[in-house]
């Protein structure tokens, strides 16, 4: 039924049949080359990835700081050449997007050597771009994709959307729990503490006043008799 | 290729992976040691291997598994929350060991049925189409169960957040309330101790 209504299609031009599907191939498939994610840091220390890239390859580094101290970190990446293309101290979230000059080994650092007591929680998406495509025309050649293919690539586009737009939503809640549960612990502490203060401070203001007098009246007693 | 990155010969190395429940996860490793003599890293180091920990957001262990240089684990996560992979080398040499580190490569999925082989095998247009519909099916399936779980952590946010709320308000009243009832204890115990002094 289904089978025979395609393969009817395929056969009119085989050439146009074999690009399509390797077209549909190409878009349908999962993006190309991307590693996410979550990692502790403990406090003064350094941690670094690396990833071999080819020349001209486009690719993304997005970060965030998910719970710790101030909810930052450092983070640098260097090319091949040991050349520093991005730089950023103390900085809670970004993108990087960058094209690829060199071939080879790029290392990008998170570092909270700043940081004495508190160890951070970081997130971080590698996402290394796709190639640029094998045939350049390849593009002009197809001149019609199935209405399937065609819905299977807007619904794979949309989708990645939907994640990428969901990762986003799902670490800022991350974080925002993070700093409402830390700000519910510290009311608490704070809290406790200063009622014990102010117990502490007002038993002690009396009696030190009663003392004062006390050594007073006991001079000014044995003075009387 | 996957991301690389170095540790210590006896560090543990643990990735946190915040996910709703009956998710899959895969990972592959392939692990390579530092040889002081060539300055380089070997290929494979015979014996050496890696152990794979994983743990519940209720710490369970979920997983803890012996796998050689080059591994794949997966698990399927049957609570939602923060789960731990830990991976170790089965390394016995003395810690003393200077300048010896590792080198991870490490890639991890989470909630994809990699589709990719069953792509390449498809023998027709018709079955590759299945396939990516398939792999976009299960797309949209992970997507609705990170929804989910995601309005299951907006309620431990919410509910934290009223907790801090009325937390400030209940103290700030106990507090004045002491704040008032001390300083009238204050006065009366001061006026007790000028009466009896005779003073006043």
């Amino acid at each position: 039924g289904m089978g025979s209504g395609m393969g009817s299609g395929g056969r009119s031009g085989m050439g146009a049949a074999l690009r399509a599907l390797v077209l549909a191939g190409l878009l349908c498939a999962p993006r190309a080359g991307g590693t996410e994610l979550t990692f502790e840091l403990p406090d003064s220390d350094k941690q670094c990835f690396h990833q071999e890239l080819e020349r001209g390859l486009k690719f993304t580094l997005d970060y965030q700081v998910i719970s710790g101290g101030h909810y930052d970190v450092d983070c640098y990446m260097e090319d091949p050449n040991g050349k520093m293309i991005y730089k950023e101290t103390k900085k809670q979230y970004d993108s990087f997007p960058h094209r690829t000059e060199v071939k080879g080994v790029y290392t990008f650092c998170f570092s909270n050597e700043f940081s004495t007591f508190s160890h951070k929680t970081v997130y971080f998406d590698f996402q290394v771009g796709d190639e640029p495509p094998i045939l350049p025309d390849m593009s002009n050649r197809v001149t019609a994709l199935t209405q399937m293919e065609s819905a299977c690539v807007t619904i794979h586009e949309a989708l990645n959307t939907v994640i990428d737009s969901q990762t986003h939503y799902r670490l800022r809640e991350a974080q925002d729990r993070s700093r409402a549960e830390d700000l519910n612990g510290r009311v608490s502490y704070w809290s406790v503490g200063e009622t014990l203060i102010l117990f502490v401070v007002s038993i002690g203001q009396v009696l030190l006043l009663k003392s004062f007098f006390t050594e007073k009246r006991a001079g000014s007693g044995r003075a009387g008799t | 290729l996957a991301l690389y990155f170095h540790i210590g010969e006896r560090e543990e190395k643990c990735i946190i992976e915040d996910i709703p429940s009956d998710t899959l996860v895969m990972g592959n490793y392939k692990v390579q040691r530092w040889d002081i003599h060539k300055q380089e890293f070997l290929e494979s180091a015979p014996g050496l291997g890696m152990f794979v920990t994983v743990t519940t957001p209720s710490d369970e262990v979920l997983l803890s598994k012996l796998y050689g240089p080059q591994g794949t684990f997966s698990f399927t996560s049957y609570i939602s929350g923060e789960h731990v992979i830990c991976l170790e080398s089965n390394s016995t040499r003395f810690v003393a060991l200077a300048g010896s580190k590792l080198r991870i490569h490490l890639d991890i999925r989470v909630g994809e049925h990699f589709m990719d082989e069953f792509v390449a095998q498809a023998k027709d247009q018709m079955s590759e189409v299945y396939f990516s519909l398939e792999h976009l099916m299960e797309q949209i399936h992970h997507i609705s169960k990170e929804q989910n779980y995601e309005r299951e952590r907006e309620e431990k946010f919410r509910k934290a957040s009223e907790e801090t709320n009325s937390n400030i308000l209940w103290w700030a009243v106990v507090q004045t309330l002491i704040l008032i009832s001390v300083g009238i204890w204050q006065i009366k115990s001061l006026r007790d101790f000028f009466i009896a002094k005779k003073l006043v």
